[in-house]
């Protein structure tokens, strides 16, 4: 027996550092995460340097999907606004909405208008779940002598009157230009000249002249205006 | 290390003594647990905010004596077509127009700028039906990139419309 013995070491190691470490790591996540509302739309934002967080309260949102159609909600937080919009544009065209139908409109989060004035009625008489399902015409703009988009422009800037109130496109990369065209036609008519596009944020090109500027700065700020 | 629990010697007969029992647990499951959560939570989480450029429009002005006057050589204009395709011809005349793209576009941008009186520059953008609203993104943010102060995106004339049609047809771009 003139072997030499190795002493059998365990192989279980101490787990509390990684534990530590694992839990660590969960609590940050757990913290910094926020849920994306389930979005009805699904749309795919172009990125620009922009820095400027989108804005979140007496929001506007004007949605084009990846064809082309253009649907308009408000903010959740605006439901007195959300009511005198619904109550406007229906006695102005006389859509005859009940209760239940505007209460559709108001209540329900994220409510997408997404149907011109003559299907309103029809539109709102679902139910959210039957909403989320249905094939959505959208609204009217491409057409410029049928652009609904200047009621409802004219119907939200009446309801926010005296409130700060922020117009944000969200469109699709692939969606083609007429519908934003539309969109701002609306909006001039309105004279309403201050409006968001919804970017997802990338950095300033390295050696351009916005970098030049950032750096001279020391700024993260895009803004020249 | 043992998690087994205490267990050991022989001790003589009638000393009575309780089991000492080890405090250590054994912590797998919970690493198990936790780094289930994290990736669960790494993979819900939407870090970035979307972030939001603003625009403004200009009024529309009909009576041509208020309209703003630029100098025909000061200007460029960029025309967004088909398959991420740009056109830009410089001064009034659209027949003279060239290709790029949104690669190359930084570089004919700067260079013209670098030409002219930075008072006069003048950048016009107009997309035409073909042209994708990312397209028409990418050329707004293009212009705060490039530090280009003054720039207007105005509708597309049938004539230039046309050129590039030509053009297109050429290129054999369907």
């Amino acid at each position: 027996m003139g072997r030499a013995k190795l002493p059998r070491k365990s192989t279980n190691i101490d787990m509390t550092a990684m534990c530590d470490v694992a839990f660590l790591l969960l609590s940050f996540f757990i913290l910094a995460t926020k849920f994306k509302p389930p979005e009805a739309l699904s749309v795919v934002t172009p990125s620009s340097v922009s820095t400027k967080v989108a804005p979140e309260k007496n929001v506007v949102l004007i949605t084009i999907d990846k064809d082309g159609k253009v649907y308009l909600s408000v903010s959740d937080a605006n439901m007195p606004e959300k009511k005198a919009m619904i109550e406007e544009i229906n006695t102005s065209k006389n859509i005859g909405l009940s209760e239940q139908e505007k209460n559709n409109f108001v209540r329900i989060p994220n409510a997408y208008i997404g149907a011109p004035f003559s299907q309103l009625k029809s539109y709102l008489d679902r139910t959210p779940e039957q909403l989320m399902k249905v094939v959505k015409p959208g609204i009217p703009a491409v057409d410029s002598t049928n652009n609904e988009m200047v009621d409802w422009f004219k119907a939200a800037a009446d309801a926010f009157t005296g409130k700060k109130m922020d117009i944000v496109v969200k469109g699709d990369d692939a969606s083609k230009y007429p519908a934003l065209q539309g969109v701002i036609i609306a909006l001039k008519k309105n004279d309403l000249m201050k409006f968001q596009v919804v970017t997802s944020p990338i950095p300033a090109p390295v050696g351009s002249e916005l970098y030049n500027l950032q750096q001279k700065t020391g700024t993260k700020s895009s803004e020249q205006q | 290390m043992d998690t087994s629990g205490g267990g050991g010697h022989k001790k003589g007969p009638g000393v009575k003594k309780g089991k000492k029992l080890s405090t250590r647990v054994d912590l797998t499951p919970m690493v198990d647990l936790g780094f289930l959560l994290i990736t669960f939570f790494i993979f819900t989480t939407t870090m970035s905010q979307p972030t939001a450029m603003r625009l403004y429009l200009p009024k529309d002005v009909k009576n041509p004596d208020e309209q703003n006057k630029v100098k025909n050589s000061a200007v460029i204009t960029l025309m967004l077509a088909k398959q991420d395709k740009i056109y830009y011809y410089e001064g009034d005349d659209p027949s003279k127009l060239q290709q790029t793209d949104f690669k190359k576009v930084r570089d004919i941008v700067v260079d013209k700028k670098k030409r002219t009186d930075p008072k006069d520059f003048v950048v016009i953008l107009k997309p035409s039906v073909d042209a994708t609203y990312k397209n028409t993104v990418n050329i707004l943010d293009e212009m705060t990139i490039d530090g280009v102060k003054r720039y207007a995106m105005v509708d597309i004339s049938p004539v230039e419309y046309n050129f590039i049609k030509l053009t297109e047809v050429a290129n054999g771009i369907k």
